[in-house]
């Protein structure tokens, strides 16, 4: 069975570029491992010197929560599937690795907590995570094996819109009436505290050190992260991602099936969610069922729409802008926050739906141009400018 | 070129009680270019439906070469090698039309065949040569939703092809289209037709009579007649439901 | 026999909450996809108006029957506050469900934050922006040029009319003090009290006996369903919302007006929200995260019913209201008496919040049998 070419086919013209995209993204890895190396070594210093070190602890914070935003990027921005639910998979992490730190004791004993509820001998759950390794598999797999779960659940009956979201926020309700409702298990409303344990024989919190060590982790897994997302997004799978997004039925009739597809990509941002939100739990010193709250997860989806969907960059940059002008603001007036954030959800979806790097591309020199003084660039459809068909012409007028 | 591709046998789809399709009986075989015409409602775009399992039929089956349908869900079907153009272009409008046509050529389907396959030479070729083929090599590069309505259309029989079918649905290709970019369109599926077997659904009877060879005529979810176009027009009862009950002779359909 | 009526009637009185406030999600989102994640702030404010309400009516003759001036109020204060939702977000974002989503997630915070800070310096402070604002902005529309200006006008009077009012309240605040920055209802709940008709309870069988005000909440849910029932098939625009529903395209072709129906449709469910707001504020107290407690179970209503048909969501919501009120009291526990695991198993759900875990699941197993809810609009779709 090969397809039958009607005209003698002709080797595309790949290798300007190739080159040229060789390059562009040898620039793209320079800046990124400049922004990195910028982060570890020359901010938390200056941060400190202007004494501001709290503000150190923050930024890891907001930047595990960053890749938490680009696993929503992953299936919102490119997929197009709304998940309000990222909250579970946030907290699998958290709990995997508190879990662990939890058991940092003397051999015999179990967490302090469980004498509250009168429970004398360790759930039978908690005995794997005795184990450092596993911890570190758990906190990845646990969340993508529950979303890959839950994902098949649903992609395959071809639940989607906001009938995705919406199953999503009830699963989220689900997890957190379980996690609350269970003192015994797991402590219930109060969390796992994870400060007062210790980690390689040091206790974890107020320790600048292991403080400083999740930093550069957080740091390290943003970049990694970032480097995953952005192979990903620019294979053929990205594409397939975009293809989805457009139209479901298209990739069903061109002999795709969406639904592994969908549950790949739930799975892996569900994946990163649990890295976050192990990251983010070491360095708030505590886990508790509040982080599968409703607001909190889709707060998530609104660090992707400040920035921008489908740029992973917007992704990271709307998390930290987000999340820092949440800080400054509550610290001031902690009544206009939500009021703030209402307009933000209202605005970013109204007047700037694209998020602030979809606008800056598209609009950002013009609006340089009119702060200038200088008149529009008139537009043209399609802007002729891009269009292969006018520069095709005048390559080849010009010989 | 032998034996018959599609073979359709009682085919019943009700919608709560509407027959939208009713014992319908069909064949088709093997390199052959099928039209099908019928006035609206005929059930010609819920005929495709059922062939391309995006409907699963009531009663009766479907048989592509000879093994029932039923049991095969969309992509499946797809994969089997039945391609279907929509009515409206569908083209995946943030892709290049160069990406639109990788991703029906790709050879391996799967998300391990997405995440780690690199487009074969070969498969290169082919989209370089459809993209000649469907005149959209200069505009290549640019996403999808530049391209004018004719190009879409166009791109979408490109995609089509570039899945390498047995069997190409083709639902109204030239909807909307200038009288020449339909001729274009109908050279297109003439030359298709001398490797693949071709079923069009269309109204425009200009470009039925430059495709077609044998007609088909489904009126109110059945077959009406089959013939060549000649026979078909002249059909009384054809003429009918086109143009209602004629009382006197000498009407012609068209 | 007696533990079936008991689920039955908790069950059902359960089930009736959860219709009465799915009910005008159900219309909206049936009408136009949309889901309306501010739903249960429109009920949190009917609460709230309730709560008004009785207070206004207090020491005077007719204080045994404020709720049924309650039940308007709330329900026109709601249907005008869904009417400007509608006309001022919602109807810009149609064809985009996932960023409508979020939108009235927005609003729900606003709302939220709105009520707990409420007070008389908040609204002059509003008034004034208001007027500013806009008021300079319908001056400036005539303008010829105005298009061309409109960036800069916005962000000239945004800043301008932010800061008049702001200082005009912050005087206000500073000349009055308490009598105008003392916030009408604060963070804390408030309570309202039934009627003393509503005290008591009617006994259905041994030790069990339905509270009056569920009683009344099942037979507020009857009418209000029966009054929706009557509106969407006996009157001139529930013809149109009908046609609208089934589809948009033919019905603007029709010369139906399509914005207006979205209007009123949008309208009406809010303003069933409001009633549904009434009714719940006699289970309990309200506060201003009584909404969130329920949006995700009238969700759930709204996906298990299906689209476009009325009697899904009365079929779904008893279906929920009844499986969680049997697995949350254990009722099914004495009849596994057979089974150590089983009788464990049921006692370990048998809490409010775990019975929405196990409803939870049931619903998603329900989806894999049948995936557009319990009664799905056929036909060929031009959409899969």
């Amino acid at each position: 069975m090969t397809v039958k070419t009607l005209e003698p086919a002709t080797e595309p013209t790949t290798g300007v570029n190739s080159r040229k995209k060789q390059r562009s993204l040898l620039i793209e890895a320079a800046i990124v491992i400049f922004l990195a190396v910028l982060l570890l070594v020359v901010i938390p210093p200056l941060l400190t010197a202007a004494g501001q070190g709290v503000r150190i602890n923050q930024l890891g914070r907001f930047l595990s929560l960053a890749i938490v935003a680009l696993g929503i990027d992953l299936i919102w921005g490119y997929t197009g599937l709304l998940s309000l639910g990222h909250g579970i998979f946030f907290a699998l992490g958290g709990y995997a690795f508190a879990m662990y730190l939890q058991l940092q004791l003397p051999a015999g004993q179990i967490p302090d907590f469980f004498s509250l509820y009168g429970v004398e001998t360790l759930p039978w759950f908690w005995q794997p995570f005795y184990s450092f390794p596993f911890t570190l598999i758990a906190v990845v797999a646990l969340p993508t094996i529950v979303a890959a779960a839950l994902g098949y659940l649903v992609f395959r009956n071809r639940i989607r819109g906001v009938y995705f979201s919406i199953l999503t926020q009830a699963a989220l309700i689900v997890f957190f009436n379980f996690f609350n409702g269970q003192q015994k298990l797991i402590n219930g409303t109060n969390g796992l505290k994870t400060d007062t344990a210790t980690l390689f024989g040091q206790q974890v919190g107020n320790n600048p050190q292991i403080m400083g060590a999740f930093y550069a982790l957080s740091v390290l897994f943003l970049v990694l992260g970032y480097a995953f997302c952005r192979w990903l997004t620019s294979g053929r799978i990205g594409r397939m991602l975009v293809a989805i997004r457009d139209d479901e039925t298209r990739v069903r009739f061109s002999g795709y099936d969406p639904t592994w597809f969908k549950v790949f990509v739930f799975a892996i941002s569900a994946g990163l969610a649990g890295i976050a939100g192990a990251l983010y739990t070491v360095q708030s010193g505590i886990i508790t069922p509040k982080s599968m709250d409703i607001a909190f997860s889709i707060e998530m989806v609104i660090w992707v729409a400040v920035g921008g969907r489908a740029t992973l960059v917007g992704a990271i940059l709307g998390a930290l802008v987000v999340n820092f002008a949440r800080t400054l603001l509550s610290e001031q007036y902690p009544a206009f926050w939500l009021f703030f954030q209402g307009a933000l959800f209202l605005l970013v979806v109204t007047v700037l739906p694209s998020g602030f790097l979809g606008w800056f591309r598209t609009e950002g020199a013009n609006f340089v141009r009119s702060l200038l003084g200088r008149r529009k660039q008139v537009m043209t459809y399609p802007s002729l400018e891009e269009d292969p068909e006018v520069q095709y012409e005048r390559e080849n007028l010009r010989d | 070129m032998s034996g018959k591709i599609l073979e359709i046998e009682n085919l019943t789809v009700s919608f709560d009680g509407f027959k939208a399709v009713n014992d319908l009986n069909f064949s088709m075989d093997e390199g052959e270019l099928r039209v099908v015409i019928g006035p609206n409602g005929a059930g010609k775009t819920t005929f495709m439906d059922v062939i391309t399992g995006k409907t699963k039929p009531t009663e009766g089956r479907v048989y592509f070469k000879g093994k029932n349908l039923r049991p095969y869900s969309e992509h499946q079907i797809a994969r089997l090698g039945i391609g279907r153009k929509f009515q409206t272009p569908r083209v995946f409008l943030k892709l290049t039309p160069r990406e639109n046509l990788e991703l029906s050529c790709a050879q391996k389907k799967n998300v391990l065949g997405a995440l780690f396959g690199q487009s074969s030479s070969a498969e290169r070729r082919t989209v370089a040569g459809l993209l000649e083929t469907i005149g959209l090599a200069p505009k290549a590069d640019i996403a999808a939703d530049l391209l004018s309505h004719g190009e879409k259309q166009r791109l979408e029989i490109g995609m089509l092809v570039a899945q390498s079918p047995d069997l190409l649905l083709v639902d109204e290709p030239v909807a909307g289209l200038t009288d020449e970019e339909t001729e274009k369109v109908g050279d297109l599926l003439l030359a298709l037709a001398e490797s693949h077997s071709i079923m069009v659904i269309e109204h425009d009877m200009e470009f039925v009579r430059q495709i077609a060879r044998t007609v088909t005529v489904l009126h109110q979810g059945s077959v009406l007649c089959e013939g060549n176009m000649d026979e078909v027009q002249n059909d009384p009862r054809v003429i009918e439901v086109y143009l209602g009950k004629q009382e006197e002779d000498g009407h012609q359909a068209a | 026999m007696t533990q079936l009526l008991e689920s039955l009637f908790g069950g059902l009185s359960i089930g009736s909450v959860l219709l009465l406030s799915a009910l005008g999600l159900a219309i909206v989102f049936g009408l136009m996809g949309v889901i309306n994640m501010a739903h249960g702030e429109l009920m949190m404010l009917g609460a709230y108006t309730t709560f008004v309400v009785q207070n206004a009516f207090k020491k005077t003759p007719l204080e045994g029957f404020y709720i049924f001036f309650a039940l308007i109020a709330a329900f026109i204060v709601t249907a005008l506050l869904g009417l400007l939702l509608e006309r001022g977000v919602i109807r810009y974002l149609y064809g985009r469900p996932l960023e409508t989503l979020l939108a009235t997630w927005g609003v729900s915070l606003i709302l939220q934050q709105f009520v707990r800070s409420v007070s008389w310096q908040f609204i002059a402070g509003l008034l004034i922006f208001c007027l500013l604002f806009f008021g300079a902005m319908g001056v400036l529309s005539r303008l010829a040029n105005f298009e061309r200006i409109r960036g800069w006008v916005i962000g000239l009077m945004l800043p301008i009319s932010a800061a008049i009012s702001l200082t005009i309240s912050h005087i206000l605040g500073q000349t009055y003090k308490l009598a105008v920055t003392n916030p009408w209802f604060g963070t804390q709940g408030v309570d309202v009290t039934a009627p003393k008709w509503l005290r008591g309870g009617l006994p259905i069988v041994k030790e069990y006996q339905l509270p009056y005000t569920r009683l009344f909440i099942i037979v507020l849910t009857v009418v209000c369903v029966l009054g929706i029932y009557w509106f969407l098939n006996k009157t001139a625009w529930g013809l149109r919302i009908r046609a609208v529903t089934q589809n948009r395209n033919m019905s603007a072709c029709l010369g139906i007006p399509t914005a207006t129906v979205d209007a009123l449709t949008f309208a009406i469910g809010s303003g069933l929200a409001g009633i549904a707001g009434c009714a719940v504020s006699l289970l309990g107290s309200v506060s201003p995260n009584t909404g969130q407690s329920y949006i995700v179970d009238t969700f759930m209503v709204v996906v298990v019913g299906g689209v476009g048909k009325l009697v899904g969501s009365i079929v779904a919501a008893s279906a929920i209201g009844v499986i969680s009120y049997v697995v949350s009291s254990n009722a099914l526990g004495p009849l596994v008496g057979f089974s150590e695991s089983l009788k464990g198993l049921f006692e370990f759900f048998a809490t409010a919040s775990m019975a929405k875990v196990m409803v939870f699941a049931l619903i998603v197993i329900f989806l894999q049998f049948r995936p557009a809810g319990l009664f799905p609009q056929k036909g060929r779709t031009v959409d899969a």
